[in-house]
């Protein structure tokens, strides 16, 4: 992509949780670009930002957690200075998020159709609304849904959990919005279905030229779908570049690790990889690199804050002591 | 030699009975009816000693089902279970609840499966002391030593559930598990709660346990890599009924059930990069209106008149490899 | 290969967690509230002072050589023939006002305790059962408890009292009747819930029997629930005592709770003799108002929806 300016750009942003054991950087200095058309996967564990990262996008952070450093630049403009106001212009209109949870999109009291005609009614008014319902039919129909007509007129209550996921995904889908964040929408659904909503997110991004971060603890979901990668933890992104070079090539010891500890075609009967301990409280950090108390390369240089570098070129890594030799490979 | 396990004609369905309202309305001529699910439609298949068996299959097409039953928490519709040989309905007492503690269940959600008010000595100390496999005195060591067979420290024996990671959690409902001595396990989605960089670790206890403790596993998961990397055998079931069982490597090379061959396209892989997905094709059946004969055919490429009709068997198609499909018949 | 056990100690012992008890957090949560603190302390006082009423209270109103018919309704304050201040008066026997409060609240808090205690015992054994067993079982005691819940507990109550008699035996077997329904459907509710969590299936399948699962296993994690409709109900026994005391029936008038106190000084009312009824009212008030505060504080602590 040559585009001169990315659709989205973040940079170096950081929300916090001010809780009562303490403050929490949930998100702490994330910069990444996506260009029009672009899918990029967010990977990491749970707990490790991902979600909190979505949300300050679309300013969507509740007390005790507050954005409180860094830029989201969407088409140039700062949306993490915007006002309450604008940000509802956007939501749902140009950049709309597919939540883990589809009843943070869905409201429980309304019929389906009603929801779905208001959000394409929002978006544009010159639409009928025959026509907005047909577009809304249509919506339910590509995520798979059987038999679309009855089923706009029912209640969210009255789908199970993996259609209700559908839905929200549809009406996601609804406006074709300059940049959609997914927060693992398939990771509840069958992998039959998960292929048709992968099928209608791509076909989306190929065709609308739409954005994609797509979030995921699911390395095999991201490997068939993004063009990039960024692997989080403990609020960071430590590594960051492209697919295949990335799951080819990591360079950051977590992300070695984490690719290593993914059971595979050759790997039967042997002990897998195994990344020791476990994710640290972002509460209790140590000093310097979040990943040390598990890193097999640590040594004293690592209590100090690993910055942005360059080891390989287009990526972007936090690490003091990288993993070249296999990049060079 | 009989197998350790056999499960024979295995059929689980659950009524969904009818409340008052329904009832009335019934009465008065609607066409409100009980709903069934057939959630396991005559399983047969066998594990024998030392085995590690992996049961696939999209999310409520009754594995867990399979699995409970096996474990004998949910008593079966119809159909027989035999442990080494012997059947279940006919064990006496004593064997029965041999048999009962000798096959153990690993659970999917490590926080719903340990009991939130006791003690972690206290979960894993209460049936062994109730069976008399250890006593009161020497619970304390026991436990001890339980814990430390599956990686975790004795010190942490009087803490609480919610204070220990999810993948120290599963750890316990192991330990829990193992303290009975059981000689098979029954794993359900064990591994499918925990983070990928912790799944590794319970993977790998998993294989050293098999060989330590010389155990036997079924292993139910719809994460084909995982189930690739552990097993020696697949079960392969979709909407309740077995369609393929074949040695691991045979299956992932040859797949011969049409629906097998769909789920090892359709399964996200590490090395499938840049994938053109397809929508799918045929309406995606549901588990209380399943459709007649054989229940893939809707979306079936190769489906033919007969497979509308008639339920395709079960039956060997080369040694040790079954298959339910009518394209095997020629 | 290092084992697992090392890779994990570590990391576990660096985060030495102080050993934090389920009842502990639950003291700090409950204890965040101003409000409930106050009720809980009113009523640690309350429940003392019931207690040991023999060793707290000034003069004992049972004892006829001490109560004197010359000392009856006498307002605040007056001092008795022998000497002693009636700090509250006197009631129409002549009791010090304040002795047969404190002998009233025992009564009064010991019939709504007790009948508590059992009801809660019964209900929440039928309502364990019928969720644990479900089925048949389960449709036949529901159908009991909602029936027994679709009469007015006053109604049935009177009717029972007009059965048994008066006595503070027979008032405690009617509130435990009329209440033991509320405790099973409570129970019930939040049993069908964990009834279906993996951890009762595993106890199944470590072949646990029955009798030790429903009260080793289920019951434990039914507790918050029923603790908190505990607090409540017995507030409502208490007045639903009071209430039945001060329509005449139930306890007799030697054994006066704060209920019949109120009755036998509600003639007075009206020619001005007030403290005689007023008096005992406000102690049953910040009796009943204190245990219902502590009830509600329960509730938002043991809500697992407002987990923290
Ligand atoms: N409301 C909140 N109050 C305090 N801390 C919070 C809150 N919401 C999130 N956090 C913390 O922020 C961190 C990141 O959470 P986030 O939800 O982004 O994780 P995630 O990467 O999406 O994980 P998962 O894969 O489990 O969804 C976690 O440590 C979490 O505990
Ligand atoms: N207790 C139950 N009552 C009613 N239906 C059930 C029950 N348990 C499972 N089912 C149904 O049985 C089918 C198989 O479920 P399950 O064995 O849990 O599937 P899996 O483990 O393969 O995801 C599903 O359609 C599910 O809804
Ligand atoms: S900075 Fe140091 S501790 Fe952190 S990942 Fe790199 S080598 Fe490991
Ligand atoms: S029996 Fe027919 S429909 Fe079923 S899998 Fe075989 S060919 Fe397809
Ligand atoms: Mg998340
Ligand atoms: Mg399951």
């Amino acid at each position: 992509m040559n585009d001169s300016q990315p659709t989205l750009s973040v940079q170096n942003l950081e929300t916090h949780f001010f809780t009562k054991e303490g403050v929490a950087k949930a998100v702490n200095g994330v910069s990444f670009d996506i260009a029009k058309g672009e899918i990029m996967g967010l990977v990491g564990e749970s707990g490790s930002g991902k979600s909190v990262t979505g949300f300050s996008i679309i300013g969507l952070v509740d007390p005790p957690g507050e954005v409180v450093g860094g830029k989201v630049l969407f088409n140039g403009e700062d949306l993490v200075q915007a006002g309450e106001e604008r940000m509802r212009q956007l939501r749902g209109n140009r950049v709309a998020m597919i939540f883990q949870d589809p009843m943070m999109t869905l409201n429980p009291v309304l019929r389906v159709d009603t929801q779905m005609i208001e959000t394409v009614l929002a978006h544009d008014k010159s639409v009928s609304k025959d026509e907005a319902r047909q577009r809304s039919r249509d919506a339910l129909g590509q995520v798979g849904i059987p038999s679309p007509d009855e089923r706009l007129k029912a209640y969210p209550h009255q789908f199970s959990g993996g259609m209700r996921q559908r839905v929200a995904i549809a009406i996601a889908l609804l406006n074709k919005p300059d940049v959609i964040i997914a927060d693992e929408p398939t990771t509840a659904l069958d992998v039959t279905i998960q292929g048709q909503i992968l099928y209608e997110a791509q076909k989306l991004c190929r065709e609308t030229g739409t954005a994609l971060i797509w979030i995921t603890h699911d390395l095999a979901v991201v490997a068939g779908l993004a063009d990039r990668i960024s692997v989080m933890y403990a609020g960071r992104v430590v590594e960051q570049g492209k697919l295949d070079d990335v799951l080819d090539h990591p360079v950051h010891p977590y992300t070695v690790g984490l690719l290593g500890s993914v059971p595979g075609h050759n790997t039967r009967g042997q002990r897998l990889f195994q990344i020791p301990g476990m994710t640290p409280s972002l509460l209790k950090l140590p000093p310097g690199c979040a990943f040390q108390e598990r890193c097999p390369r640590v040594d004293g240089a690592c209590e100090a804050d690993p910055g942005i570098t360059h080891p390989v070129d287009g990526r972007n890594v936090r690490c003091f002591h990288p993993h070249l030799e296999e990049a060079a490979q | 030699m009989t197998a350790m396990l056999e499960v024979k004609d295995l059929t689980k369905n659950f009524v969904k009975r009818l409340d008052m309202a329904g009832k009335i309305a019934q009465k008065l001529g609607s066409s409100i009816r009980e709903e069934v699910v057939h959630a396991v439609d005559t399983a047969s298949f066998t594990v024998d000693k030392g085995e590690v068996v992996g049961l696939v299959g999209e999310s409520g097409c009754g594995k867990s089902t399979l699995g409970r039953m096996i474990a004998g928490i949910l008593p079966p519709t119809a159909g027989q279970i035999s442990f080494k040989g012997v059947e279940f309905t006919s064990m006496t007492q004593e064997e029965g609840d041999a048999a009962a503690l000798a096959i153990q269940m690993i659970f999917q959600d490590p926080f719903a499966s340990l009991n939130p008010r006791m003690r972690v000595e206290e979960i894993i100390g209460e049936a062994p002391v109730i069976h008399g496999m250890t006593t009161m005195q020497e619970k304390a060591n026991y436990v001890g030593e339980t814990m430390e067979r599956v990686g975790l420290g004795r010190e942490y024996s009087r803490r609480y559930p919610h204070q220990f990671s999810g993948g120290q959690r599963q750890r316990i409902g192991i330990a829990r598990a193992l303290a009975v001595q059981p000689e098979f396990l029954v794993c359900d989605e064990a591994i499918a709660a925990l983070d990928v960089s912790i799944q590794a670790q319970v993977i790998n206890l998993f294989m050293d346990l098999r060989t330590d403790l010389d155990l036997t596993y079924l292993f139910i998961s719809h994460d084909l890599s995982v189930v690739e990397h552990i097993s020696d055998r697949l079960v392969i079931m979709y909407l309740g009924r077995i369609v393929e069982t074949a040695p691991t490597d045979e299956l992932f090379d040859k797949p011969n059930h049409p629906y097998t061959s769909a789920l090892l396209n359709e399964v996200p892989r590490l090395d499938h990069r840049g994938i053109d997905y397809e929508p799918v094709s045929g309406e995606i059946p549901s588990p209380l209106d399943p459709p007649p004969g054989c229940h893939f055919h809707p979306r079936c490429p190769h489906a033919m008149d007969r497979c509308k009709a008639e339920i395709p068997v079960l039956r060997e198609i080369a040694p040790g490899r079954l298959s339910a499909c009518h394209l095997n018949d020629g | 290969m290092n084992t697992i056990a090392e890779q994990v100690a570590p990391i576990a012992a660096a985060s030495e967690v102080k050993v934090e008890t389920p009842f502990r957090r639950f003291c700090t949560a409950f204890l965040d509230s101003k409000v409930a603190t106050t009720a809980l302390i009113v009523l640690g006082i309350l429940i003392f002072m019931a207690l040991f009423a023999p060793l707290i209270s000034p003069t004992n109103p049972y004892d006829l050589a001490v109560v004197s018919i010359l000392d009856s309704k006498m307002p605040p304050g007056t001092k008795s023939l022998d000497g002693v201040t009636f700090l509250l008066g006197t009631d129409g026997a002549g009791r010090d006002l304040v002795s047969a409060m404190i002998y009233g609240l025992r009564i009064s808090l010991g019939v709504g305790v007790m009948s508590g205690i059992f009801a809660m015992a019964i209900g929440a054994t039928v309502g364990l059962i019928a969720a644990y067993f479900g089925g048949r079982t389960e449709n036949i005691i529901m159908r009991i408890v909602d029936i027994q819940l679709s009469f007015p507990a006053i109604l049935v109550a009177l009717i029972l009292l007009a059965i048994l008699g008066k006595g503070v035996d027979k008032i405690t077997i009617a509130l435990i009747i009329v209440q033991w329904a509320y405790y099973a459907r409570t129970v019930r509710g939040s049993a069908l819930v964990e009834r279906n969590k993996e951890y009762i299936e595993a106890a199944t399948c470590l072949a646990i029997g029955h009798r030790r699962i429903l009260f080793r296993h289920l019951l434990p994690n039914c507790l918050p629930p029923l603790i908190v409709v505990g607090t409540i109900q017995t507030a409502h026994a208490i007045s639903l005592e009071a209430t039945l005391s001060f329509l005449g029936v139930g306890l007799p008038v030697s054994e006066p709770s704060l209920g019949l106190l109120i009755s036998n000084g509600f003639d007075y009312m009206l020619s001005g003799k007030y403290w005689i009824s007023f008096f005992p009212g406000i102690a049953l008030l910040i009796t009943i108002v204190s245990i219902n505060l502590v009830g509600d504080q329960l509730r938002d602590v043991l809500n697992p929806r407002l987990d923290r």
